[in-house]
């Protein structure tokens, strides 16, 4: 790995290099529309730590900066400024091969984005076999097995259009999976499944959990941020406005915008 | 007078029916080049992108015709001696050059039409963007077209019989020659047979093969697109 040396008041906080993920300063913009060479600010500088095996729950309204942030830490946005160190590595940096720091990761997104034209089974052994560069025999029985795991083991010739929302969503996560990644990155992974399929997901992520896989989780789902979260952040306007264990910012949140938030939400 | 024209009208339509392959299959490969081009976002590539907008612009602007007339009588004219001359290699060729035009704005719609979430989550997996573009977004793109690309592949099975302006005897000019002298049409009325023979199974083959991809199927099951009185 072609690790950077990082100047030493490059990492503000705390030194940054333990975390699995640390975000420092991170800035993102996008063209404000109507208004020529405006910008509109979604990202304003954040920090964020995940820790190996631990799980940071993103909220927020709708244009919070949860997705943003998300895809930013996958690299399918370009940063405006600040740092993104995985393992200690600015993998913003755009030197970088964003390829090879994308295969370290695993992302699922709110609309599942299975692609339509292949099985499940293609689905999820096409980036083991492209990106991984594993025998297909090899790349197959891998993901048979993850399919098993996510219940889906009866599905795995079936394409995406004859499965459930919540059978899609699995596969989608098995296909996230399948390659190890050392972080998964969930974007409301919930949020477009019928109201009675979203148990079957949250229970997946809740076993992902506890199996201590490395996560950090954009949700509008309180309940399970409640039950899998070690740390709970509030994103408004680009900014982390709150942070604590879900019980300190879901029970007994100290800024007045949070409560606003969770008043709305329980209205 | 339509049986004893036949053997030469058929002969016509085997020319008619090779020019038909060649330039489908040439320009399919060039106006997907074309497309792909025009549809990278590699900066890098802004060159080749700003060629394919002004050769599409071009060529869709300008009659099939008069590029065969100048590529048929004009190309000739400068002495290549390296450029074969017969009216059949030119007239594929003017065909070519405006058909790829055509095909690849098909394409440029099939890439388009393929939603950007689709090409997020190749690349969140690791694939490079030549991954993505060959494994992802092509299958879909060129079965979202399949039917205006039918369309043009048929389009240009009729068209091959204009490069009987160039004095290669196809089916057109086999039946034109029959005619002569007669003041008896009904040779055209068997070259329109033929070409109607082998376009028809065409159409169809296409209808069938997209109904048994699942087009049929997978509309009856939107709402509101099954019997709407």
């Amino acid at each position: 790995m072609s690790g950077l040396v990082l100047p030493s008041d490059a990492t503000p906080q705390d030194g940054g290099t333990d975390h699995l993920l640390a975000l420092r300063g991170v800035r993102k913009t996008f063209p404000a529309p109507g208004v020529p060479g405006g910008r509109r600010v979604v990202l304003d500088g954040i920090d964020l730590d995940v820790d190996a095996h631990r799980c940071v729950v993103l909220v927020g309204s709708s244009g919070s900066g949860k997705s943003t942030l998300l895809r930013v830490v996958n690299l399918l946005e370009e940063v405006d400024d600040g740092q993104i160190l995985l393992d200690g590595e600015d993998v913003a940096d755009p030197r970088l091969d964003a390829n090879r720091v994308r295969a370290r990761m695993g992302m699922v997104f709110q609309a599942y984005n299975l692609f339509p034209h292949l099985t499940v089974l293609d689905n999820v052994t096409l980036a083991p076999r492209l990106v991984h560069r594993r025998a297909r025999a090899e790349a197959e029985a891998a993901a048979v097995e993850m399919l098993g795991r996510v219940g889906l083991g009866h599905r795995v010739t079936a394409y995406p259009d004859q499965l459930s929302g919540g059978e899609q969503q699995r596969a989608a996560i098995a296909r996230a999976l399948v390659n190890g990644p050392e972080l998964l990155l969930l974007d409301e992974v919930t949020s477009a499944l019928d109201p009675e399929l979203v148990g079957e997901v949250l229970d997946l992520l809740a076993e992902l959990r506890a199996e201590g896989r490395t996560m950090l989780v954009a949700t509008h789902e309180m309940g399970f941020a409640r039950r899998v979260a070690d740390e709970v952040c509030f994103l408004h306007e680009g900014r982390v406005h709150e942070r604590g264990t879900p019980e300190q910012v879901l029970g007994d949140p100290q800024r007045e915008r949070t409560r606003a938030f969770l008043r709305r939400l329980h209205a | 007078m339509a049986w004893e024209s036949l053997p030469a009208i058929l002969e016509g339509l085997w020319l008619n029916l090779r020019v038909w392959v060649v330039a489908g299959v040439v320009g399919t490969l060039l106006g997907l080049g074309l497309a792909i081009a025009r549809t990278s976002r590699i900066p890098a590539l802004f060159p080749l992108r700003a060629f394919a907008t002004a050769y599409v612009d071009l060529f869709r602007g300008v009659p099939l015709l008069l590029v065969l007339l100048l590529v048929g009588f004009g190309l000739p004219a400068l002495r290549l001696e390296w450029l074969p001359t017969s009216g059949a290699f030119l007239g594929a060729l003017a065909i070519v050059l405006t058909y790829t035009a055509y095909l690849a704005e098909v394409f440029r719609a099939g890439i388009e039409s393929v939603h950007p979430s689709q090409v997020a989550a190749a690349r969140s997996l690791g694939l490079t963007r030549a991954q993505t573009t060959r494994r992802v977004v092509l299958p879909q793109a060129v079965r979202n077209v399949t039917a205006p690309l039918a369309n043009n592949l048929v389009s240009l099975q009729k068209d091959s019989g204009l490069i009987s302006v160039l004095g290669a005897v196809d089916a057109i000019r086999a039946a034109q020659i029959a005619t002569t002298g007669s003041y008896n049409f009904t040779p055209y009325v068997v070259a329109g047979i033929l070409f109607f023979l082998v376009s028809f199974p065409l159409t169809r083959a296409v209808d069938a093969y997209q109904a048994r991809r699942g087009w049929g199927r997978s509309l009856a099951t939107v709402s509101g697109a099954g019997d709407i009185r």
